[in-house]
């Protein structure tokens, strides 16, 4: 099927107006609102119950009671005080259970992209980024993340503590909104900074432990992003400009013989914006074992392509 | 050296020099945070944990900071502190002085708490060891101006045995008494509400951890009357007894009382009334 070839990438001053033109606005923002959706629900139930008295859930991240019957457990918070060298009672032991469950499931970093608080702030960090057109000049290795990892749980055997816990900006963002805020703002303000004009995608993409602990879980995740329909792929790269970690969807966007058309890299948070943004509709969530590749016709039977996709010349 | 030989050596000296410099940045992070997170632990003397913390350094590797501890405790006693606070950050605590612990006797928090930091083999309130009340300064403490206060003594919970009244003679006016609130190490649960209620500007009972509260004597001392007592008998042999030389009607009780005058009649002095009765006493 011959697909107009696209001349270059897009600019980011233009990021998603295409989709925007030919896929409406729902379907141009259905999983970034889906994702917000679903981190001001979860920081909004722990909220509501210090804020306004109702009591859905007790907690925070690190361990939380939901209707008084649901415990769930951050596992990495739990692996900490394991290294630290002390056996917990097993009501954590089972949250934490059901919470690598879960993950194990529907993608280890999707804790990154639909829970953890921070993402909203490096989000709007890269958003600012992007209109102020500011370069990186600081590049970190995303390597970094697994060395901070081991670091963490060395210096907890070490110490005997949690260690991460005396600096984890996640957890002190979300505990500061629900127990109190002291000095809290100045934690985000640091990330926000440091993601907007030090290091592109720096916090969450580089250096947080908890992201990267969550990325080992989601090994085996069931639910992967498919490069479904390469086919209508038209080289405009703006999925590729709106990943968080642009390192993990090179793979299925090579033309001749890409290996897979899952997004299996570990560091894939599972966000959806390269589904959103694509105006071709070459994405969708999937399980991980629908693979195109080998595939008859290595494109999606199920949809038509459509016509409309055929690029505006912009004035 | 050929060709395949140099890529070989190229992507070993690659492999390594990655490797060398993923342990950098884990070094920098593990030892920045060890740093930090060393002298960050330490609690201020004010600070105090809820019940069941048996041990600082053991709560430490237990507590994962969900507050729920907080949440079940019916008071608003519990807070975990914030960042910039001096307590180690997110971790459970309380003021006596602002809010005192009110010893629930189902011991909300410590069943709120998932991970056991507090210890759930806590069910006896009264068996709580949050610190120990340490009446610090007597300069300020009222009663030990002879004014009858006893307020720390009258809302302690643990009544009539944390703290006790010891009435000392009050020497200034010869005739009235000092009741001193005395704390006993061995019934005080630390739970502050000696320390919330002292009436004075600035409380003179405080509640400290117990290593800063309590010296140690040490098992080098005895004490030869309670060894004595538990043997049955002296351990050694018994010292004789010592004897006065006394004047006449005078006699020493070593039991406690000391020096007793037998007085015969109201002006029976061994000495007489005259001191020449005295010299040629023996001679008459």
């Amino acid at each position: 099927m011959a697909v107009a070839a696209k001349k270059k990438a897009t600019p980011p001053s233009e990021l998603g107006r295409e989709a925007l033109r030919v896929k409406g606005f729902w379907k141009t923002c259905k999983w970034l609102i889906l994702r917000r959706f679903s981190q001001i629900t979860i920081l909004a139930l722990f909220l509501i119950g210090p804020w306004f008295g109702i009591w859905i859930v007790k907690g925070n991240l690190a361990s939380s009671l939901t209707l008084d019957v649901l415990p769930l457990t951050d596992p990495f918070v739990l692996l900490q005080t394991l290294a630290a060298g002390y056996l917990p009672e097993m009501t954590a032991v089972i949250g934490a259970l059901i919470v690598l469950a879960f993950y194990m499931l529907i993608g280890g970093r999707a804790y990154c992209s639909w829970v953890c608080p921070i993402n909203i702030v490096t989000d709007a960090a890269q958003w600012l980024r992007t209109q102020l057109n500011i370069k990186s000049e600081l590049k970190l290795s995303r390597a970094n993340r697994y060395w901070f990892l081991a670091a963490v749980l060395g210096v907890s055997a070490a110490l005997g503590i949690i260690a991460w816990e005396f600096v984890n900006p996640v957890s002190m963002v979300q505990r500061a909104l629900i127990f109190g805020m002291g000095m809290a703002w100045a934690i985000i303000l640091m990330i926000f900074l440091l993601d907007a004009f030090i290091s592109r995608r720096a916090w969450c993409g580089h250096l947080c432990p908890v992201g990267a602990f969550y990325s080992l879980l989601g090994k085996t995740s069931l639910i992967r992003v498919n490069a479904v329909a390469l086919d209508r792929c038209d080289r405009c790269m703006e999925c590729f400009a709106v990943c968080p970690e642009q390192k993990v969807i090179t793979p299925v966007l090579k033309k001749n013989g890409r290996p897979t058309s899952i997004i299996k890299d570990i560091n894939c948070t599972n966000c959806g914006r390269c589904i959103d943004i694509c105006s071709t509709e070459v994405f969708r969530f999937d399980l991980r074992f629908n693979d195109r590749v080998g595939h008859p016709a290595d494109s999606d039977p199920a949809e038509p392509v459509k016509q409309s996709h055929q690029r505006e010349v912009l004035p | 050296m050929n060709d395949s030989e140099k890529r070989a050596r190229q992507s070993r000296r690659r492999f390594l020099i990655g490797l060398l410099k993923g342990a950098s940045a884990a070094g920098i992070a593990g030892l920045g945070i060890g740093l930090y997170a060393g002298p960050a632990r330490s609690l201020p003397a004010t600070a105090i944990r809820p019940p069941g913390v048996n041990d600082e350094d053991e709560f430490l590797a237990a507590c994962i900071r969900c507050g729920l501890c907080v949440r079940g405790c019916p008071y608003d006693t519990l807070k975990l502190a914030e960042v910039g606070e001096e307590v180690p950050l997110g971790t459970p605590w309380f003021e006596a002085r602002k809010i005192p612990c009110e010893m629930c006797e189902d011991i909300p928090c410590v069943k709120a708490c998932p991970t056991g930091a507090l210890d759930p083999g806590l069910t006896d309130i009264d068996e709580a060891d949050m610190g120990l009340a340490v009446l610090i300064d007597q300069e300020n403490c009222i009663a030990f101006q002879g004014l009858r206060c006893e307020v720390c003594y009258n809302v302690c919970p643990v009544h009539g045995k944390a703290i006790t009244l010891e009435l000392k003679p009050n020497k200034r006016t010869g005739k009235h008494a000092f009741f001193i609130p005395t704390v006993h190490s061995d019934h005080c649960t630390g739970c502050g509400k000696c320390e919330h209620a002292c009436v004075v500007e600035t409380a003179t009972i405080k509640v400290l951890p117990r290593h800063l509260a309590m010296g140690e004597m040490g098992n080098y001392y005895r004490l030869g009357w309670e060894e004595k007592q538990k043997a049955g008998g002296s351990l050694v042999t018994p010292d004789l007894e010592h004897r006065y030389t006394l004047p006449e009607g005078q006699r020493y009780d070593y039991e406690g009382q000391g020096l007793i005058r037998e007085q015969q009649g109201d002006d029976a002095t061994p000495f007489g009334n005259s001191a020449l009765d005295t010299l040629n006493r023996g001679f008459k």
